[in-house]
């Protein structure tokens, strides 16, 4: 067997261990999954204060969308607080905010600009909740999300931080449909690794953690334009658990262009990345549990195939390319043709076709699990998602990796 | 310790597994769909052989027989079907020692083929007209790729060539023989066409100008 050969089995087998491991998950605790999800929830009696801050930067457009759905959240008025703050925004979002100056529940603050986590440890030094959330001021929260997530934390003293389940909001083109698809997927893989105690993020939008996580180990911190990444991971270090409330949907407005996509996702893998060998300790350290040994290795598998696979395709690209030129130089246009003629002979009937086909069935599952879990209905973009990505992520992995090497830190947006 | 759930490395090892039963079996299941497909080969290369033998034992009886009805009746139509299918083994299939095997006898039923159709060619106006290629791997022979893409030209263009591909590396008594009697030697790509030894890339025009008129007037529509 050549050293590619293996390669190529090695990471196919990894792909597939880490697919079933989820599998094995899902059903050892699908009954826990199908309660969690169920319309019949228990009503809380104990509600504890909390305040939601939400960072603004040049989020004129939105922030009334976003402000509004939080004052619509199903909790009691006098236990809900917002913290709106102006990251020293170029357009009128400051302006834009004034309407909310004399609002009982809301304190607005205007900042020097300093960057999204500088915005939250002021609205965090301002807070005096027993639970803090941040809310992106581009996103939407559902009218149940916070008592969802609040049931959680009465429910279990251990729970330290709970992240939500994030959707794709009114999705307008193909590049928006296929990111609703990975984010109905996401939220499979999500729920999983909250069943492992294994997250790695409290994403930004609507993530609620009690008020002690940040008194234990600190507020945000800089890290690589990825804050929300790197707390879960100091929540990990410190053995503080990490929920994921299935039912506590917030909508969130997505890149609608390939450069700003390319420009999220670019920040995404280079703050895992970076954050990861930051966090290198965690790896494959039995006192970190599941984060340590699936969470973390499973995330750098994915990058390694990703960028393998893709070196692969280019490979085999550029050698049919000097293929075909050359056999055009030989024989010319003509005589290039291809032939069609079926036969089951010429069928790729060996093993490793067959395990990435089973590969395909497996992450076609992930998504069938995922909608169904965030109640969104499936369509044929999850055709499109695998099509879309299978050419755009490579693009942004591979350049992940190459800032990495390099040091280069990606731009925000 | 204590983060990790109850059943942390059974579930570990579950998974393992379960990830090489399901490599196992995709590797059962690959060698048994290979093997069948071998089979099919091999079933089409005994109907080859079976063809030549016919051929061959037809043609001594009836000497006689029009030149026409002798292009029709006595070479195999399979034979390029099979070296397909043969070449498309080599390059996929997951069994190399099978692969060569089937190789080598394909190998030697084309010089039983090219026997045939010279005896024919003798008594029917040179026709077929035969080309044996020798080549080996392209890390050696870069033209071969080059000269095999030619010679591929011209059997999709003239039905009365037969073209003959013998592979130097295969440890054949009767492709050493036929290069002895070509004077064929390490100088790769090698053609022989009618008898005649060209050595080195030969372009599609080379091909054709030595190719006599009653080929190039034939053209496959």
């Amino acid at each position: 067997m050549s050293l590619t050969s293996f390669a190529t089995y090695a990471i196919t087998f990894l792909a597939v261990y880490v697919q079933v491991f989820i599998l094995i998950t899902f059903f050892e605790r699908r009954k826990e999954l199908k309660e969690q999800t169920s319309d019949e929830r228990p009503p809380i009696t104990h509600f504890p204060s909390v305040t939601i801050i939400m960072p603004c930067w040049n989020e004129s457009k939105t922030v009334h969308g976003t402000v509004e759905s939080l004052l619509a959240l199903d909790y009691p008025k006098d236990k809900l607080f917002v913290i709106i703050v102006d990251d020293g925004s170029t357009d009128n979002t400051w302006e834009e905010m004034q309407i909310y100056k004399d609002h009982p529940q809301i304190k607005i603050y205007h900042t020097e600009n300093g960057g999204k986590h500088v915005a939250v440890n002021f609205g965090i030094d301002h807070a005096t909740t027993d639970l803090i959330g941040c809310l992106d001021a581009d996103s939407f929260v559902s009218s149940h999300a916070l008592i969802d997530m609040v049931r959680i934390f009465n429910n279990r003293p251990e729970v330290m931080a709970v992240a939500p389940t994030l959707i794709v909001h009114s999705p307008k083109n193909l590049l928006q449909w296929v990111q609703k698809v990975e984010y109905n997927m996401s939220v499979y893989l999500k729920k999983m690794q909250a069943f492992l105690n294994a997250i790695h993020v409290t994403p930004g939008p609507f993530s609620v953690f009690r008020k002690e996580v940040f008194e234990k180990i600190g507020k945000f911190k800089k890290a690589h334009g990825t804050e929300d990444q790197e707390i879960a991971y100091r929540m990990q270090e410190n053995h503080m658990r990490i929920e994921h409330c299935p039912t506590a949907y917030v909508y969130t407005v997505t890149p609608d262009t390939v450069k700003k996509l390319y420009i999220q996702r670019l920040r995404w893998i280079y703050g895992f990345i970076q954050n990861t060998v930051d966090y290198r300790r965690l790896m494959l350290n039995p006192k970190y549990g599941n984060f340590s040994f699936f969470t973390v290795p499973a995330g750098a598998i994915s990058i390694v195939a990703v960028v393998y696979l893709f070196s692969a395709t280019v490979y085999n690209i550029i050698v049919y390319i000097v293929e075909t030129v050359t056999r055009w130089s030989v024989v010319g246009f003509a005589g290039t043709m291809p032939t069609f003629q079926f036969d089951w002979l010429y069928i790729n009937t060996k093993a490793l076709g067959m395990v990435t086909i089973l590969l395909y069935a497996l992450v076609l599952t992930s998504m069938i699990i995922g909608s169904r879990i965030a109640k969104q209905k499936l369509s044929w973009h999850i055709i499109s998602y695998m099509l879309v990505y299978s050419v755009l992520a490579p693009l942004w992995l591979v350049r992940a990796v190459w800032n990495s090497i390099t040091s280069k830190q990606p731009k925000w947006r | 310790m204590k983060f990790f759930d109850k059943y942390k490395w059974s579930k570990y090892l579950l998974t393992l597994v379960l990830t090489t039963g399901i490599f196992a079996g995709a590797v059962f299941l690959s060698s048994y769909i290979n093997q069948r497909k071998l089979e099919n080969i091999r079933e089409l290369q005994d109907r080859v052989a079976t063809d030549i033998l016919s051929s061959e034992t037809q043609f001594d009886l009836v000497k006689d027989l029009s030149c026409e009805d002798v292009g029709n009746t006595y070479l195999s139509k399979d034979m390029s079907d099979l070296a397909e299918r043969v070449a498309y083994t080599e390059e996929n299939g997951t069994s190399p020692a099978d692969s060569l095997e089937l190789k080598k006898q394909y190998s030697i039923l084309q010089v039983k083929d090219f026997v045939i159709s010279k005896q024919i060619a003798e008594r029917c106006n040179n026709l077929p007209v035969t080309i044996l290629y020798f080549y080996t791997d392209k890390e050696s022979c870069p033209d071969c790729v080059k000269q095999g893409y030619v010679l591929d030209s011209i059997r999709k263009q003239y039905k009365n060539v037969r073209i003959y591909s013998f592979d130097t590396r295969l440890d054949l008594t009767t492709i050493k023989t036929l290069k002895e009697v070509y004077g064929i030697e390490d100088q790769l790509p090698a053609l022989v066409i009618d008898g005649i030894a060209l050595k080195g890339f030969r372009s599609v025009e080379d091909v054709k100008s030595v190719l006599p008129s009653s080929v190039t007037n034939a053209v496959v529509q």
